[in-house]
This record gives structure tokens, C-alpha cells and sequence, in this order.
């Protein structure tokens, strides 16, 4: 009797012992192994910018990206929004450049492995991005020949260093633009076509210079890429690697009955892809139909990858090629975020619509229907303790 | 002694019903209880019998989240290779209300019967459908291939 006792009581130690190491299964690890930061290939290389790896044009990309001079009134650059001390972004509901803008700034890590551009891929590739806001009278709001002369002016022999020679700039006005006022617009017109495509070039070129810069922006390893390494190898987690009980609740629910990882895959956290998700609008902001009305803007682009400014073959532009351009599913759908840093970085969605992570995962437990169109989430039935995990387990991916 | 058999023969009866509810339970559960994935076999008869299509990736292996090409080969029900056929592409993934991330064509043929289909792009796990509507001289007709990633 002693001994059945004994033998029991050792039963239920072992058995407590047990219950704070991980247990997953096999199918488990390797949800968990696919996510882990390890597993992120080398980046490609952008053959529709030929100075993408160009270490003299990443360094003349990266003075441009903090320089306030390219901005109409000299006061805005690419950092004012994309802040490096921020992960690259500014902590605000909507960004404020010269103006206030309608949509959250995103952060840049892994952004040279984005297919698509924008919460809504308004743009397809990065250099063609880095061109949008310099003349969005909201952002930087300055005009194509500013920018040009600009350059000259400014970094005239660093330019010709990386790209050649300057184009003539005789006879081109100081202020003139396809998208701007109505006078930049009507001096853009007087230009001659080989003028305005000289100057196109210089403007790509100034694109393709940050997006050389852009691509050194990499997500660091986390708590939980540490965490997944152990898991993988068997070693036994030490320091902030060992996961707390209501962590691992939180990422088995992340894989498993909390779907996130449908959408949020891959050790970036994203399928890459757009989705409405039911997110309310914004109160005070136009109307917002996402990617939908993003079609016809990549599409008009004449930066976009079939445009004449793209480097190589036109083989690289299977993203444009192959775009969904008329579905349902397309209204008010946003970019799935990727989810690396996001718990040190709110207001969270398009619109900075949710303040905190609790109200996130609030949202998509309860998957109200979108205003327009169809969210493609599914109600889910989470207790207070099953959301508090969630949450817990996105912490570690910001930490 | 006679009271004893009346028991046994009861007690088989009852064991007979028994195994009657049983195997009616057995046979009328439905299919659903038993995890049956969706036929995911690669080789298919189209919807009307006029085509044997199979649809394969082009590099062998399925990478989620990149774009890439299948092969989609099509024989007669003799066995003959479809020649310039017109081959349109739908699909998407039956249990997220969407339809595919990317607007696949057939943009290339390789002879043989052999169709390139291109801009195929699965960035979700999970359960694909391709649906393929292909027209040619032997006629029109479609056929849903299943990928379960």
C-alpha cells in the first residue's frame, strides 16, 4: 500500500513537472519552425533596379530618405513618418507629412520583400513607392522638375557618379509636375517628351537610390525565434528563450484555433496578400475602399514594372502581369501586416482604427460584418484567458 | 431448465437488435464524422468525360507564397494530345469566402498537349481549389483540381 502510494505521489510530481515544458505536436513544431526568422531566404535581387545592390547609390538613397530638402516646403523627408528609432514609423493613427494623410505609416522591416506596396499595393515595387509620397501634396508635396533640379543642385556629382550623366536642364521650368497644381500641371505640358522623360529618369533615379538604401532594412531575431531555434533543435531554452505558460498557450492558439496563421505565415508574418478582415472605417476620413481602387493606380503608374523606367526584362513583372484586377473580395481589403515589432508599435490597422492589441484580437474573435463587401473572418469563441495569451504570445515577437 | 433457454434466447435477441442499432448508426452516420480531405489526385476526368487533364507544378514541388508555374497536359479520352485549346482559370479557397491572390493563364503550349499555366500563387495553407473551363475542337468542358497546402 506504502509503495502504491509513493509510486503515486511521484506519478502526480512528474506530471506537474511537466506542465510548464512545451508540448507540441509534430505538425505544431513545424507551423512553429516555418515562422521562425531562420527560415527567411536571402533577399532577392531587384532586377528591375540595376542599383539596388549598388553599395554608392544605397549610400546616397539613405541621405535622401532623412533629407528634408525633398519636400516642398523643406520640412518633411521620408524619416519624418518612417522614424528609425520607431521601427520605421511614427506612432500615429494617420500619418502627418505636410498634411494629414487618411492611412497609418508602415514600418520597413523586410518592406524589399513586399510584392506590393501600400496598405492597398497601390505601387509594385519599391522604388516605384518611394516616388509617391515626394509628390502626395499630403506627404512631401513637391513637384517632379523641383526634385530634379534638387538633385542637381544638391548632389550633382554623387548623382553622376551612380547614374550618369544629368540630362540638359535648359528650358525646364522650376516647378512643374504631371500630378501637381494646376500650373505645375499646365508647365509639365509645355515640356517636350524627351524633356519630361528626362526628367522621369532623374526621378526614378531618385526612387531607386532609397529603395537601394530600403533593402539594408532587415527584422531582427525576437524572443520567439530564439524560443522556436530551441524547439527545432531540442536544446533546452535559456533566459528569455524559455516561454511562459500563458506564451505557449498564446502561440498554440496563434496556429492553431485562432487561425491567424492563415494569413499571417512565414517568418515575415504575411502571406503578402490583401484581405478585408472587416475593419471599421476610420470616423473623419473620406471613404476607404482599399485594394480595389489600388487596381487602376498600379495600373496607371508609369513607374510600374512595364513602364519604360524599369531596368531588365520584363519577365520580372509576373506580380503586375498575373494581378487580380476585378473581384469581390478586393473591397476593402488592406495588406496583411506583417506581425514582427507590431505589439511595440500601436494604433494598429490601415487607419490606426484599434489603440491596443486587446482590441484587436477583440475584433477578430468577433468578426463583425464590413461595412462594404465581404470580411472573409469567422466569428471565434476566445475566453478572457485565451485572448490575454494571444496578446502575451505577440509581445514576444517585439521583444 | 426450459426457463434458462428462454433467457438465452432472449439475451440473443436483445444482442441482435443491439448490433442492428449499431450497424444502422454505422451506416447512416454522416460522411462528414470521418475526416475525408478533398480528392487532391492529380490526374482527373473532366466534369463531362470528354478529357483525361492533369496539372502538375513545373518545378516539381509547390512553394507557398511565390509565384509559379504548372504544367495542365490534356488527352482525349482515346489518349490523344488536345491540341490549341482555350483554357480559362478560376478558383480560389472554398473555406476563406476568396478566390485565388493572383489571375493565373495558360500562356504558353508546350506541345503534346501540354499547356504552361502560369502566375499560380498559393499564399495561404490550406485548401485550393483550380477550377479550368477548356474548349477545343473536342468540345467544351471543366474540371476542378483540389491543392491542400
Amino acid at each position: 500500500m506504502r509503495r502504491l502510494f509513493r509510486f503515486l505521489a511521484l506519478t502526480v510530481i512528474v506530471l506537474l513537472a511537466g506542465c510548464g515544458k512545451p508540448d507540441f505536436s509534430d505538425a505544431e513544431k513545424k507551423t512553429i519552425a516555418s515562422l521562425s526568422l531562420n527560415t527567411l531566404p536571402p533577399l532577392k535581387p531587384d532586377t528591375t533596379n540595376r542599383f539596388a545592390d549598388v553599395p554608392a547609390a544605397a549610400a546616397l538613397g539613405s541621405t535622401l530618405f532623412f533629407d528634408v530638402g525633398l519636400s516642398r516646403d523643406g520640412t518633411v523627408s521620408c524619416s519624418t513618418c518612417h522614424k528609425i528609432d520607431r521601427q520605421f514609423q511614427d506612432d500615429l493613427p494617420q500619418a502627418v507629412g505636410v498634411g494629414r494623410t487618411n492611412r497609418r505609416t508602415m514600418p520597413l522591416a523586410g518592406v524589399a520583400r513586399d510584392p506590393w506596396f501600400f496598405w492597398d499595393g497601390r505601387r509594385d515595387s519599391l522604388w516605384a513607392q518611394a516616388l509617391t509620397p515626394l509628390e502626395n501634396p499630403l506627404e512631401q508635396a513637391g513637384n517632379r522638375t523641383a526634385y530634379a533640379h534638387y538633385m542637381k543642385a544638391r548632389f550633382g556629382e554623387r548623382y553622376e557618379r551612380i547614374f550618369g550623366p544629368l540630362p540638359d536642364f535648359s528650358g525646364i521650368p522650376l516647378n512643374a509636375s504631371p500630378l501637381g497644381t494646376d500650373t505645375e500641371k499646365a508647365a509639365w505640358n509645355a515640356m517636350s517628351g524627351a524633356q519630361r522623360d528626362a526628367i522621369n529618369g532623374v526621378y526614378a533615379n531618385i526612387g531607386k537610390a532609397i529603395a537601394a538604401f530600403e533593402r539594408s532594412i532587415e527584422p531582427g531575431p525576437t524572443r520567439f525565434d530564439r524560443f522556436a531555434l530551441d524547439l527545432a533543435t531540442g536544446a533546452e531554452p535559456k533566459g528569455d528563450a524559455v516561454f511562459s505558460r500563458e506564451e505557449i498557450l498564446g502561440l498554440k492558439l496563434f496556429i492553431g484555433k485562432g487561425n491567424c496563421v492563415t494569413c499571417h505565415n512565414g517568418p515575415r508574418f504575411t502571406d503578402n496578400g490583401f484581405h478585408n478582415t472587416g475593419v471599421p472605417p476610420a470616423a473623419d476620413l473620406p471613404p476607404d475602399r482599399g485594394r480595389v481602387d489600388a487596381v487602376a493606380q498600379v495600373e496607371a503608374d508609369p513607374f510600374n514594372c512595364f513602364g519604360a523606367y524599369r531596368d531588365g526584362e520584363a519577365s520580372a513583372c509576373g506580380e503586375l502581369r498575373f494581378m487580380v484586377k476585378d473581384a469581390p473580395e478586393l473591397v476593402r481589403a488592406y495588406k496583411t501586416p506583417s506581425l514582427r515589432g507590431a505589439a511595440a508599435r500601436p494604433p494598429y490597422m490601415h487607419a490606426g482604427q484599434f489603440s491596443s492589441l486587446d482590441e484587436v484580437v477583440a475584433h477578430y474573435a468577433k468578426a463583425a460584418p464590413s461595412v462594404e463587401g465581404t470580411s472573409e473572418i469567422h466569428p471565434l469563441r476566445l475566453s478572457d484567458r485565451e485572448r490575454a495569451a494571444l496578446v502575451a504570445f505577440l509581445k514576444t515577437l517585439a521583444e | 431448465m426450459a426457463s434458462l433457454w428462454r433467457y438465452l434466447l432472449a439475451g440473443l435477441g436483445l444482442a441482435a437488435v443491439l448490433a442492428g442499432i449499431l450497424v444502422a448508426v454505422y451506416l447512416t452516420a454522416p460522411r462528414s464524422a470521418q475526416p475525408v480531405g478533398p480528392d487532391v489526385s492529380r490526374t482527373k476526368k473532366t466534369d463531362n468525360g470528354l478529357y483525361v487533364a492533369s496539372f502538375v507544378p513545373e518545378r516539381g514541388v509547390v512553394r507557398q507564397g511565390e509565384l509559379e508555374s504548372w504544367v495542365l497536359t490534356l488527352k482525349t479520352k482515346t489518349g490523344a494530345s488536345v491540341e490549341r485549346a482555350a483554357i480559362a482559370i478560376s478558383g480560389g479557397m472554398p473555406q476563406h469566402n476568396h478566390g485565388l491572390p493572383t489571375s493565373p493563364q495558360a500562356t504558353d503550349y508546350l506541345g503534346e498537349g501540354r499547356y504552361r499555366i502560369e502566375g499560380l500563387k498559393f499564399t495561404m495553407s490550406g485548401w485550393w481549389q483550380l477550377r479550368f473551363a477548356i474548349s477545343s475542337g473536342a468540345g467544351s468542358d471543366t474540371v476542378l483540381f483540389n491543392v491542400v497546402l
